[in-house]
């Protein structure tokens, strides 16, 4: 069975460590939070200048002067600290956050990723992806592996517009984790009752599979 | 002490004309000068530049100032929330240019500390580093990025001083503490002013001198874009 997001989620969750400071991007990403493995401590950044984000707030509870990066309301947690957009980002630049989890529309073999812009829509624009790509050490995508058309999002060459290059080093799909290696897509793991051929199919990249490939351990 | 406080906000946005480069604090819609947008948009004051990280929704913030058509070119990072600034876009009647979050707030925070430009990595290898000069440090390519040049910045902060003294709250600081000092000059409105000697020195965020002019605004809608919440229990 594929996972859903929050499968996905589940499973990037288990790639915190204790006393990572985290950086989520929008969508499948910030169902993480919700699932930090016990027994260990990380705090969240949002780059619109927050550290020790918390959970969104009771209702009534709401103060329009804290969001989050998708403009969310959001509430701190304790040790929490507020800063402006120069620092945050002198905190991303500067290597101080230790795990980025972003989506992606694509995602190359080399570690290329696109996510901010297709021709011809309408663009909204990179906000911080490009920033955050261009410095993280650690970058996790998570995504779907393949688009509303049915291609395979997981390619040898990306198609549209770069967000940043070769920056990924692990990408999460419903249906497999994927190491970005010096020689490509090196298949980790195979989503429960998923095969290694199913896999494959569903991808346009080559990958790399060595001996048995392991399940999936969510929850 | 030198006295910045101007008594209104048409005292306090004397000089802005049509054609100038602005640039606006807030994120979203958390900790934009709401007052003094909701002026310009009185003044109709046009063909304007704007730097600021988002252009509003369509009946708020910057919006407001796309809805009267007052704005030329947008600088941003993130302009997705914004029906009519869509139709405009696409009709070609507004230039846009994306920057990265982080390399946009850098390039406030340059032109306030005297820095005319500098590299960053943000953005190499993309669209973004068209026509940019590529140095290598580190064995790691980065793009030169030059420091903004504006007209006026106008920021919005929780409480200031009559000098000037700025102290913002939670996310609402976002780009405004960058941009203070990075125009010719530089307008804080506050949701408290009050006299010199009032805020601890200790806690100003925005020394005074990055300052020319304060006042207190007349009332904050501080609209939320997004309410999200949690159930009880």
């Amino acid at each position: 069975m594929a996972l859903d997001k929050i499968g996905i989620a589940k499973r990037i969750a288990k790639e915190l460590k204790d006393g990572y400071f985290v950086n989520l991007g929008i969508g499948i990403p910030t169902l993480v939070a919700n699932y930090i493995p016990e027994g260990i401590s990380v705090e969240f950044q949002s780059e619109n200048g927050v550290l020790g984000m918390g959970p969104f707030p009771y209702e009534g509870e709401e103060d329009a002067d804290l969001i989050n990066a998708g403009k969310q309301t959001i509430t701190t947690l304790k040790g929490a600290s507020f800063f402006d957009s120069a620092m945050s980002f002198g905190m991303i630049r500067g290597k101080h956050v230790d795990l980025t989890i972003l989506g992606a529309m694509e995602v190359a073999e080399n570690g290329d990723i696109a996510n901010w812009k297709i021709p011809g829509k309408m663009v909204k624009g990179m906000g911080g992806a490009m920033d955050l790509v261009a410095s993280a050490e650690n970058i996790i995508v998570a995504m779907m592996h393949v688009n509303k058309a049915g291609e395979s999002k997981i390619l040898k060459k990306c198609t549209l517009p770069l967000t940043g290059v070769k920056c990924v080093k692990k990408v999460v799909t419903e249906l497999a984790v994927l190491e970005v290696t010096d020689k490509g897509f090196k298949l980790l793991e195979r989503a429960p009752g998923v095969s290694v051929e199913d896999i494959i199919k569903a991808t346009e990249a080559d990958l790399i599979v060595e001996g048995e490939i392991p399940e999936m351990q969510i929850d | 002490m030198i006295n910045k406080k101007v008594n209104s906000v048409q005292q306090a946005l004397e000089g802005i004309e049509d054609s100038m480069t602005i640039m606006l604090g807030g994120f979203g819609l958390c900790g934009i000068p709401e007052n003094s947008i909701a002026e310009l948009v009185r003044q109709n004051i046009k063909n304007l530049t704007c730097i600021s990280n988002n252009a509003g929704v369509d009946d708020f913030g910057l919006g407001l100032l796309l809805h009267k058509k007052q704005i030329k070119k947008m600088i941003s990072s993130y302009v997705g929330e914004n029906a009519e600034f869509e139709r405009q876009m696409l009709s070609g009647e507004l230039e846009v240019e994306l920057t990265p979050q982080g390399t946009l707030a850098e390039k406030c925070r340059a032109a306030q500390a005297g820095i005319p430009a500098f590299y960053t990595p943000a953005g190499y290898g993309t669209e973004v580093a068209e026509g940019k000069e590529v140095k290598i440090f580190d064995g790691k390519p980065h793009i030169l990025e030059h420091a903004y040049e504006a007209d006026f910045a106008i920021v919005k902060a929780w409480k200031g001083d009559e000098a000037g003294n700025l102290i913002f709250k939670g996310t609402a600081r976002n780009f405004n503490p960058c941009m203070c000092g990075a125009a010719k000059i530089t307008i804080a409105e506050v949701e408290e002013l009050v006299p010199a000697g009032e805020l601890d020195p200790n806690q100003i965020h925005i020394p005074g001198i990055f300052v020319q002019r304060i006042f207190q605004g007349e009332k904050y809608e501080k609209r939320i874009e997004q309410r999200t919440v949690r159930k009880r229990g």
